[in-house]
């Protein structure tokens, strides 16, 4: 059998911080805007995180991860997310598939599917994103109907991160009653994957459409009875994503504030150095300060998950909307201190902007986080 | 158990729609306060708050109907009772 340690000779294991920082500076950090250009994430890279134990490490030890609590998971998403956002997408769908699994899944899923998501064996994308429903979830057209003893699943699903290169979808489809969610693995006949390239943000994290034409499930491909369940499913799932995008929101902001501080350092103007200009100061000054209070949030709201509050949900949201609409801030000023450098491919900002901009859509749109939000707070406290 | 529990449900559920009028018995699915991300916080407040935890199939829609029917489903898997 081979090793982790033979297949990426040298990769550390990320257990925390620290050794994230180390893995995302030697073997992302280099090659992130290679990678943007390409469209894709090399299989390389796919296989060192693997060494690294990358994937799904919040999984318990007998379940191929290492049992990592959701703060320090959280800080690992955020060191990937500084180093790029589209390899931070990659994770984050592959950990709200292994979670719900681990969390929703029978016995008897969780035997076939947890070890190898944990080992990252076999990577996993969530589906749920149509093309007539996004952040929408009323709005799926996907189905499913029930036939001998099992299912055929019909629809097409949009925008599906990881969709070239996963080998599991977690599809949702429409019951007779409701929505439910289905384990379907990419070679299933029926099952058409077609790659969305050219996107603006988050560009080589490979998403995908993909097309079920009459796929038959058996009747383990159901995670969770539909109805009831079903919804909780979906809801935990995205909470989960929520938070991993909100990680990595912090840090798109921490990457914007590190290219600046080293562009503001060297480059000059009217014989000044950037960084001792006042109107640069003030948009530095702007982005440690909400890079620390983002990072606050998603601790915060990792440390309710851990503890298993259920107000870890909407301080989930909170965290996410403060955080995303706090990059794309961030990162279009880091545009804007570069100047014209910062347009061009030679820095990384101008990647750091677009995929910023990707972080105020997905996991639930800004617009509709703050419809949530101000429900919450008007339940509560008008 | 089940009295208590009752009285923390009612608690959680009143601390979260607070201008609502809610007893023991009402269903709050009828009253229209259940949306997926309430049904999920209510699934994590009993775990957490009752140390139990709900396998797939208890988690019908009618378990969740009322506190009472709510605090039956935490007697029912309360490692005291087993």
């Amino acid at each position: 059998m081979t090793t982790q340690a033979e297949i990426a000779p040298g990769v550390l294991q990320v257990t925390d911080r620290k050794s994230a920082r180390a893995f995302v500076d030697t073997h992302i950090v280099p090659y992130a805007d290679a990678y943007d250009r390409q469209g894709r994430v090399p299989e390389e890279l796919l296989e060192r995180m693997t060494a690294a134990g990358l994937w799904a490490p919040f999984l318990p030890g007998d379940s191929g991860g290492g049992g990592m609590d959701l703060v320090t998971l959280g800080e690992v998403h955020e060191e990937v997310g500084r180093g790029c956002s589209s390899v931070r997408s990659l994770l984050t769908v592959h950990t709200m598939v292994s979670w719900a699994v681990q969390r929703w899944g029978s016995p008897a899923q969780r035997e076939q599917w947890v070890p190898a998501l944990g080992r990252g064996d076999v990577l996993a994308a969530f589906c749920l994103s149509e093309p007539g429903a996004g952040s929408d979830a009323s709005g799926i057209a996907s189905n499913v109907v029930e036939k001998n003893g099992g299912w055929v699943l019909n629809g097409v699903k949009k925008w599906i991160t990881n969709g070239q290169r996963a080998d599991l979808f977690l599809v949702f489809a429409r019951t007779a009653t409701s929505i439910g969610a289905f384990l379907v693995p990419r070679d299933t006949p029926g099952v058409e994957v077609t790659p969305i390239e050219d996107v603006l943000g988050t560009r080589a994290s490979m998403i995908a459409e993909i097309s079920f034409r009459d796929v038959a499930l058996g009747p383990d491909a159901l995670l969770g009875p539909s109805g009831f369940t079903a919804g909780m499913v979906l809801t935990g799932t995205l909470d989960l994503g929520r938070y991993s995008v909100a990680t990595g929101s912090v840090g798109i902001i921490q990457a914007a504030l590190e290219a600046c501080a080293a562009y503001a350092s060297r480059r000059t103007v009217g014989g000044s150095l950037l960084k001792d200009l006042p109107l640069i100061q003030a948009k530095l000054s702007d982005m440690v300060t909400d890079a620390r209070a983002a990072r606050l949030l998603v601790a915060e709201a990792g440390r309710l998950k851990d503890a298993g509050e259920a107000s870890t949900i909407m301080a989930t949201w909170v965290a996410k909307y403060f955080a995303s609409t706090a990059a794309a801030r961030h990162a279009s000023e880091a545009v804007q201190i570069h100047g014209a450098n910062g347009c061009s491919h030679d820095y990384p900002v101008a990647r750091l902007y677009r995929d910023a901009k990707v972080m105020e859509i997905i996991e639930g749109s800004n617009e509709i986080q703050r419809i949530t939000i101000a429900s919450q707070a008007e339940r509560e406290i008008i | 158990m089940s009295g208590n529990a009752k009285e923390q449900i009612l608690d959680f559920v009143r601390a979260r729609y607070p201008q609502a009028e809610i007893d023991e018995t009402q269903d709050i699915f009828a009253l229209g306060f259940v949306n997926s991300l309430f049904a999920m916080e209510l699934v994590m407040f009993i775990e957490k708050t009752f140390e139990v935890t709900i396998p797939n199939d208890e988690l019908k829609i009618d378990n969740f109907r009322s506190a009472n029917t709510m605090a039956e489903l935490v007697d029912r898997l309360s490692p005291a009772r087993v």
